[in-house]
Order: C-alpha cells, then structure tokens, then sequence
C-alpha cells in the first residue's frame, strides 16, 4: 500500500511539472501586461524539436535545449506581432496555437513511433534509497528540481529584486513607466520570451521524459490549462505550486481510478482535468473584486510609447 | 524612424488588401518550405492552390468543405466584433452533431421527411446548449469564456468517443467505433448526380447573407458594431454587456451546431469519433480573415476550403503530410495580423515630418 502511494505521487510530480513550467513562465508574461495564448502552440513546438534533437543525437539533454530554444524563438514570433506590430493579443495566441500545431505536426512526421533515452531519474548515494522520503525527496528526474528551482526563482524575482517591481509596473501601468524611462517594449519582450522558454521545457518535459515519445497534439490541452494556473494562482506564483499539483493529482487519480475499473466510462474519468479546470475557474473568478486587485491592469492592452 | 500616427478612422482598402497580401505572402513562404523540404515549390503550390480549382469535382469539394467553416466562421464574427471570444466552436460542432445525430441513431428505421428538418435543429440546440455553459459562467461568475470554451472542446470530443465505442455503437459494426448508417431520410439531398455538394451547401452560402442583413439592418447588430467599436459608449447607451455575451455564444453555438449535424448528415453520414478535421478551430482564422464581416468570411471560407482540399491532393500526389495545411492557416493569420497595423495606423516618412514641422 505504501509503495502504491509512494508511486502515486511521483508520477503527480510528474504530471504536475510540465504544468508548472508553462504556468510560471505565462505568469512572468501576464505580469508584465502581455496574454500569450499560444502557450499550448509553444509547448508543441517545444515537444517536438526537443523530441527530434534528442533522436537524431541521441543526447536528451540537447534536446531539452532544443525544446527551450525553439520555445523562445516561437514567442518571438508573436511578441514581434503584439508588441512591434501592435496586433491583438488574443488574435495573435490562438494563430500561434494553430501555428505550433501545424508546425509539430509537420516537424514530427518522421519521428512518430521512435523511441529515445528519456532522461532518468537522479540517484543519490544513501539519500535516494531512504524509505519513502528516499524516493519522493530525491528520486525525481532533474526536470522536477528544476522546475522547482525556477518557481523559487521567479517568485523571488518578482517579490524582492528591483527588476521584478519594474517589471510589475510595466504591467501595471505601461504609460506611467514608460514615463519614468523604463524601455516598456524591451522589457515586453524579455517576458514573453522567458514564457516561450518555459512553455518549450514544459513541452519538452512530455516528449522526453513524460512519455518518451512524440505524437501529435500531445499537450493534450495542457498549455490552456497552465493559462488557468495563472489565474488561478492570482498572479502570485508560489500558488502556481498548489494548481500544479492539484491538477497532477486530478490526472493520477483519473488513470488510477480507470486501472482500478470503478466501472465508470474512461471518457468521463479522461473528462475530470478539463471539468476540473472550468470548476476552478469559476470557483476564482467569481471573486470579481479578488481578480481586479492581482490581474495586471494592462493585461492584453497593446502599448505605443507616444515618443 | 519611421513613425506611427493612429488613423481616425479604420482604412478601408488597407482592412481588405490585407486578407489578399497574407494569402500572397502564404503561398511565397509556402513555396520557401516546400523548397526546404525538396519539393519542387511551383508544383506543390500548383497542387496547393491551384489545382482544387479546375475540375467540377475539385469545386464542389470546396463547396463542401467551405461550408462548416463559413457557417461557424460567421457565427464566430458576431462574438469576435463584440469582443466575445468563443474558441470553442470546435466542441459545440461536436455537441451539435451529437443532439442532431442522435435523433438519427435512435430512428434508425424512420422513413419520415421531417427526420432531417428536425436534427437540423436539433443541432442547432445542441450547439447553443454547448455555448451557453461558458456563457453563463462568463455572466455569473465572470469567468473567462475563452479558458471554458476551450476547455469544452475537449469535454465534447470524449463524450463523442463514449456514445460512439459504448451506447451507440453500431451492432453490426465489427466493433469498430461509430453509429449505425443514417437512414436514407436522415441524408442531405446531393445537388448534382456524382457530386458531393449537397443540400447542407446551399444553406450555408445563404447564411452569410442573412447574417449581413441582421448585422447591417437590425437593431441587433448595430448593438453588436457599436460594442465592439465602442464598449464604454455602447454602455453608456444602455447596451447591456450580459446579453451581448449571450448571445454571441449562442449564435455562434448554434451555427457550429448547425454545422455539426450538416456534416454528419451529408459526407458522413453517422456519428464517428473523427466528424471534424478541426473545422472549429479553423473557422477562427476564417472569420478573421474575412474581416468579421458575413460577406468576407464567405470569401475566406472558400480560400482556406482551397488549402484544405490542396492539402489532401498533395498528400496523396506529392506526398507532403497533411500537417502542411495546418501550419499555412498559421502563417496566414500571422501575415494577417501583422498587416493590420496599416488599416489602424498611418506610417509616416520622417522627411515629411519635418517637412510638416
């Protein structure tokens, strides 16, 4: 019984961590006033060239590399767009979705049904074989910690340094920053672009460690359901923690309830994550006052500095 | 430095030369990644977008495909003008072709001429019942209809796969998943003996028109223009934000429901887990690259309908994965989008700045 816990909740953290990469990096994003709906098209993209990198040389760390570069490249498509070319945020997110979805698709043709070396857990001397807090503390893949490190990271960032209260302002109030001279668009660019590096990890994480395989549309909905993460984390991303794994266990339960055969249609059980994201959603939301004091006030509202 | 001045009002001829640069621009990167892919670029364009235009059968597959993505894609301009956006028109096709079909599976020995009439709108309810699920959490708990509609899709899509590999599933269908055969009466009428444009096809190129009426002529839709155009205005004259929000959803719930049913009545004929080729999410691109206006997406329908069937002819003569398809409607929008900043904004020279100064 305690190993079956045990395992069950490594794979939440594994569920739970792609979800946690995309999820911090759209958050750095929103804070500084930019909704990037293409996380889900970012996280493909990040799949799959992390998946063909790590097949064509073999080494899965390159491949995760690959999967964080490719990430900012695509963010880039799309802070060019809403940023130097002012097109609307939600337009240009859902056309970089629809593009990293043709994209991945196209890239990945030749690798579906390959297999690749996922990156494997770490192993400690004396520490990992500990009884349980063996495993669950230092039994993960070095994704887990990393994701952790960045969560840590960012939330120091945005809380104690001084670039992380710039950064609050510009998505806060963009004129009045740009008024005391802070470069508003540069800055623009730095976040989506760190949401385009986290949205490929996260994407990169499936292919290479998650499943290790790649197949179209693997994401599965997960990149809009790290867009719920934000707001139900209110913009603060040490609750980014909880939604995470909160939605990591929703999956497990779901695939261990479907082994164990409660006699409940997979479909339905498949359902919970996504009904779980709309129940969550309006459970946050309907605190109107609550989302109109954490949203950034600019959030989604193009800027032109006025010279 | 060149400079940006916003424009007081929206350019005409740059809103609609935009649509037409993106394709152009599209097919010249298209020609560039066909190229990169050892392709030669003028045949697999040719095939791309050519070639679905020269025969009779090639058109009236356009005809077919155009027809879901111009009756959701207009459905989707009414809530993109308002500001209402409904991205799920992908789950409430689905929903459609469930409540349409499904009267379908359960009479399936019907020989009634109301059969089809009545899925049709049943259809249409099943869609609308879809899309008020986020509109009403949008209008009671504030909660954001792109993440719920979103969300929807994939709740339909596994709903799908339940009634068609469990309840529904054809008894004598070799276990495979999918609903019986509709009768004969539950099957859109074809137009042409040998051609698959059909009944369903002419409903929908009336639509736009309809929908132009209703949105230049009715009290409805200047609410609808004035919201978009102007919120705080439009709130002020007393337009109520709620019902904007409903019924956007619903008409474009309803109309991808419509959508739905006519697919699975027509090229179809049964409910199966693959009904949509990702129409919904195509009819986005659609909507946006007819302008938000009923007569545009009419227009746009039948260009990406194009790619669509380019796609399948290149798949099968040059071998190109269908995916190529997916990611041109990206590129499109991309173009698109970029090229918007000219209907909004005047460029100006900085030597006829200073002249001016």
């Amino acid at each position: 019984m305690t190993e079956l816990i045990i395992a069950s909740m490594m794979t939440m953290m594994t569920a739970a961590t792609p979800l946690m990469f995309a999820a911090t990096g759209e958050l750095i994003c929103e804070r500084s006033g930019v909704l990037n709906l293409g996380v889900e098209g970012m996280m493909l993209i990040g799949a799959v060239f992390g998946f063909a990198t790590a097949a064509v040389t073999g080494n899965a760390s390159l491949g995760l590399l690959a999967a964080g570069a490719s990430g900012i490249l695509a963010s880039l498509i799309f802070a060019f767009l809403t940023l130097t070319m002012l097109s609307n945020q939600v337009a240009t997110g859902l056309a970089l979705t629809i593009f990293g979805t043709g994209l991945s698709a196209l890239v990945g043709f030749d690798y579906v049904g390959e297999t690749i070396d996922r990156i494997a857990a770490i192993h400690l001397p004396v520490l990992s074989d500990l009884p349980v807090v063996g495993p669950l503390l230092f039994g993960h893949d070095p994704l887990v910690y990393l994701s952790f490190i960045l969560l840590i990271g960012v939330a120091l960032f945005l809380n104690r340094s001084r670039w992380g209260m710039i950064l609050k302002a510009v998505g806060d109030s963009d004129v009045s920053a740009h008024a005391i001279g802070y470069p508003v668009v540069l800055i623009r660019y730095a976040a989506v672009a760190f949401g385009g590096l986290m949205a490929g990890l996260g994407g990169g994480y499936l292919s290479l460690v998650y499943t290790p395989l790649w197949a179209e549309n693997m994401t599965a909905g997960r990149g809009w359901i790290a867009l719920a993460l934000v707001v139900f984390a209110s913009w603060r991303p040490e609750r980014v923690l909880f939604g995470a794994i909160l939605f990591g266990g929703i999956t497990i339960l779901q695939l261990n309830a479907q082994a164990a055969g409660l006699g409940i249609p997979a479909a339905f059980m498949s359902m919970l994550p996504y009904i779980a994201t709309i129940v969550v959603l309006v459970l946050i939301s309907r605190d109107v006052v609550r989302i109109r004091l954490n949203a950034p006030a600019c959030l989604g509202r193009p800027f032109r500095a006025e010279r | 430095m060149l400079r940006l001045e916003p424009r007081s009002t929206q350019s005409f001829a740059a809103a609609w030369l935009s649509p037409v640069m993106a394709l152009v621009l599209t097919a010249i990167t298209g020609g560039v990644i066909f190229l990169a892919m050892g392709k030669d670029p003028s045949t697999a364009l040719y095939i791309y977008f050519i070639e679905p235009l020269t025969t009779t059968s090639g058109l009236s597959e356009v005809a077919v495909k155009a027809g879901p993505l111009i009756l959701i894609g207009v459905g989707l301009s009414f809530g993109f003008r308002a500001g209402v956006w409904n991205i799920g028109a992908e789950g409430q096709y689905i929903a459609g072709a469930i409540v349409g079909g499904g009267l379908a599976v359960y009479f399936y020995e019907s020989e009634s001429t109301l059969l089809l009439p009545a899925m049709l709108v049943f259809g249409m309810l099943g869609g609308m019942a879809w899309a008020a699920v986020p509109a009403l959490l949008k209008t009671r708990f504030n909660a954001n209809e792109i993440l719920v509609s979103l969300m929807l899709v994939y709740v339909a899509e596994l709903l799908l796969v339940h009634l068609v590999q469990g309840p529904w599933r054809n008894p004598q269908g070799w276990g495979f998943p999918g609903t019986r055969m509709f009768p004969d009466v539950a099957i859109m009428p074809l137009l042409f003996s040998g051609k698959r444009a059909h009944l369903g096809t002419l409903i929908t190129l009336a639509v736009p028109f309809i929908a132009w009426f209703i949105l230049a002529q009715t009290r409805f839709g200047f609410t609808v223009r004035v919201f978009g155009s102007a919120p705080l205005a439009a709130r002020h004259a007393g337009v109520h934000g709620h019902r904007i929000i409903w019924h956007s959803l619903l008409i474009g719930g309803g109309l991808a429901g419509l959508a739905g049913v006519i697919e699975a009545t027509s090229t179809i004929g049964q409910l199966m887990p693959n009904i949509s080729p990702g129409y919904g999410f195509t009819a986005i691109i659609v909507a946006f690259l007819g302008r938000l206006h009923p007569v545009g997406v009419l227009l746009a329908g039948i260009a990406i309908a194009v790619t669509y069937i380019g796609g399948e002819g290149a798949q099968i003569s040059a071998g190109l994965p269908k995916a190529v398809t997916g990611l041109f409607q990206g590129i499109i929008l991309f173009y698109l989008l970029a090229f918007d900043l000219f209907t909004r904004y005047k460029i100006i020279l900085p030597s006829r700045r200073t002249a001016a100064q």
